[in-house]
């Protein structure tokens, strides 16, 4: 450590401090007396399933969708492709209660798509399941995207070419050489759009609203008992803040790998 | 076995690459040329990363690039070979072999056969279940050379495969490239900038400047007698044909030439001796002492060549034809005090460290 500026000592162990006395507070203000009720009630077990399922479930949409697009931003010469990569890291920036707003103006039974789903098909979106995921896809999706993309150009086109030359077609090629090449960014990637998923809350919310068992994650719940049940907050806090942790620890240990 | 024609422009910026080969089914030709002469886009233009502008590549009867033909990369039959071994990371040896197979359609259990077989070939069977980052340098260059000799493709395209190699390991590797070469009889064109490459593994040689053939011939004609200034810069180099003997090369009529084998070569087998101009002695008589190939030679020519004179060396009388062409660069103040002028019998003398006999083309 003899490199570092002794004056980066104490910001450095503010920033740290600053991201673990909270957690830490956290962890001492849990009921322990209660914890085992408070997270298996109806309400937190439904939330914490639902969270679960609908986190899965973006992440295998960013996989089916996001992956193909990294591809594309990474191996294509669109023109464009600049705008196209910035569309794509818009939800990086933009609040996600603006996310859910969009997603709810597109999809809603007045908005130019959910209406002709309304009118043809009786399909309502907003406030199901599948709105919770759908929001939770737009706001997760540029993580995996980016993630992605990073691997593509990191390994370039060299392994590609080769395949190529050996009379590996496109397809064999992406299967057998491309995905292999860049799995532990995908890997990586996912974990993070689940984990981005999984603490989803302004879209959610603003798209598929707080219903117990269909679209209130566990989030939600945890919003909705701060306003009067502060313990079981607590309790629903910390299961979220051992969740983030196993899929840090699983996702860095990949990288040191 | 196929036969290569290629009969190209291609453009790229304000580059233009305009050459006219054919190789016959089963040679080996070397490109050679310093960067920038053409080299890589002739290559991109055969590996089909480029398009030309006129005229075609045709591959054992097939026009694998045209104006308006450009036949995937994946159906050209057209092996490459490159710098890198660029082993798939995640694959075993054995499993990078059985790419190729497998990709074309062949069944899991015929792909490892073949793929057991060409490791066997390249002496890397005990290599099968390394990963590529477990593998040398120069392992990882044979299992590379495996991998795209088990295609069977109609073409080979080396690209400088031995220029990322140690200079340890490039021999070893050369000769093993030449060995599974000549069993395949595979149609092959290198490109590399080291005149050694081509001796040991070309039948002829190409030489490219500016994007355009400036000469063309067997190796021994280009090397020895280069026609062109460029040609004459890049061989820079002595070089007698014969046979490997065990004291270095005995050439046709019988006269030995001392010298080391940097790479194994089998005594009787066709080889060559190469030395540096600048390594070899001129005499006005025949000398004596430590031991060195003494040659007599008439003096044809004496030029310029840098801070040195080069004497160029012409058959005597009854003498040895190889001799014509090879060159001696002195000081201005030995030729000065050697008094000579073409014409004027002398004697050429080169020392055994001096000279490397390799195993040659054909």
């Amino acid at each position: 450590m003899s490199g570092v500026p002794r004056v980066l000592w104490v910001p450095a162990a503010l920033a740290w401090l600053l991201v673990a006395v909270p957690v830490a507070g956290l962890i001492v203000r849990v009921d322990l007396s209660n914890f085992f009720g408070l997270v298996t009630s109806p309400a937190a077990l439904a939330a914490l399933w639902l969270s679960l399922k609908t986190g899965l479930a973006t992440m295998v949409c960013c996989l089916v969708l996001g992956g193909p697009l990294a591809i594309v931003l990474a191996r294509s010469h669109l023109p464009g492709l600049p705008f196209i990569r910035s569309v794509v890291l818009l939800p990086l920036v933009l609040p996600p209660v603006v996310g859910g707003l969009t997603l709810l103006f597109l999809l809603g039974r007045t908005g130019p798509v959910g209406g002709f789903l309304y009118d043809r098909f009786d399909i309502t979106v907003p406030f199901s399941t599948t709105a919770v995921v759908l929001a939770q896809t737009f706001v997760a999706m540029p993580f995996l995207v980016v993630s992605l993309e990073g691997s593509l150009r990191t390994a370039g086109e060299r392994y590609e070419a080769v395949a190529a030359t050996l009379g590996a077609s496109p397809v064999t090629t992406l299967w057998r050489v491309t995905v292999p090449v860049v799995l532990p960014g995908l890997l990586s990637g996912s974990v993070l759009a689940f984990a981005r998923a999984l603490g989803e809350f302004g879209a959610t919310i603003t798209f598929a609203g707080s219903l117990q068992g269909t679209t209130r994650t566990l989030p939600l719940l945890i919003y909705l008992q701060s306003q009067d049940d502060i313990d079981g907050a607590v309790a629903m806090s910390l299961v979220l803040v051992v969740i983030a942790i196993v899929v840090i620890v699983v996702s860095r240990t990949r990288d040191l790998r | 076995m196929s036969r290569l024609d290629v009969d190209v422009t291609v453009v790229r910026g304000s580059f233009e690459l305009d050459v006219s080969l054919e190789v016959a089914s089963g040679d080996v030709v070397a490109v050679l040329g310093s960067n920038g002469t053409g080299k890589s886009t002739l290559l991109g233009a055969l590996a089909g990363l480029h398009r030309p502008t006129r005229g075609e590549i045709v591959l054992g009867g097939r026009t694998l690039t045209s104006p308006t033909v450009a036949i995937p990369v994946h159906r050209r039959h057209v092996g490459l070979l490159s710098q890198q071994a660029l082993l798939f990371p995640h694959l075993s040896a054995l499993d990078n072999v059985a790419f190729g197979p497998r990709s074309t359609g062949a069944g899991r259990r015929v792909a490892r056969a073949t793929a057991e077989r060409w490791l066997a070939e390249v002496d890397a069977t005990e290599l099968a279940g390394r990963r590529p980052a477990q593998l040398s340098g120069g392992q990882a260059q044979r299992v590379a050379i495996a991998r795209a000799l088990a295609c069977e493709p109609e073409l080979l395209l080396l690209d400088e495969p031995f220029a990322a190699l140690d200079v340890d390991a490039t021999p070893a590797v050369r000769s093993l490239l030449r060995r599974v070469v000549r069993a395949t009889g595979v149609t092959t064109l290198m490109v590399t900038h080291d005149v050694l490459d081509a001796v040991v593994l070309a039948d002829r040689i190409v030489v490219l400047d500016a994007g355009r053939i400036v000469e063309s011939g067997t190796t021994t004609e280009v090397l020895t007698r280069p026609r062109s200034a460029f040609a004459a810069r890049i061989a820079g180099l002595d070089l007698v044909p014969g046979r490997s003997s065990a004291d270095g090369l005995v050439t046709g009529e019988g006269t030995v030439v001392a010298g080391t084998h940097p790479e194994p070569v089998d005594d009787g087998e066709r080889a060559v001796a190469l030395f540096a101009p600048a390594s070899v002695a001129v005499f006005r008589d025949k000398p004596d002492g430590s031991p060195r190939t003494t040659l007599p030679v008439r003096l044809a020519a004496m030029e310029p060549h840098g801070e040195l004179v080069r004497l160029r060396a012409a058959t005597v009388d009854g003498g040895p034809g190889w001799v014509d062409g090879l060159a001696a660069d002195v000081t201005p103040a030995a030729v000065a005090e050697l008094g000579v002028e073409p014409g004027d019998q002398v004697w050429f003398a080169v020392k055994a460290a001096e000279v490397t006999v390799h195993p040659a083309g054909r």
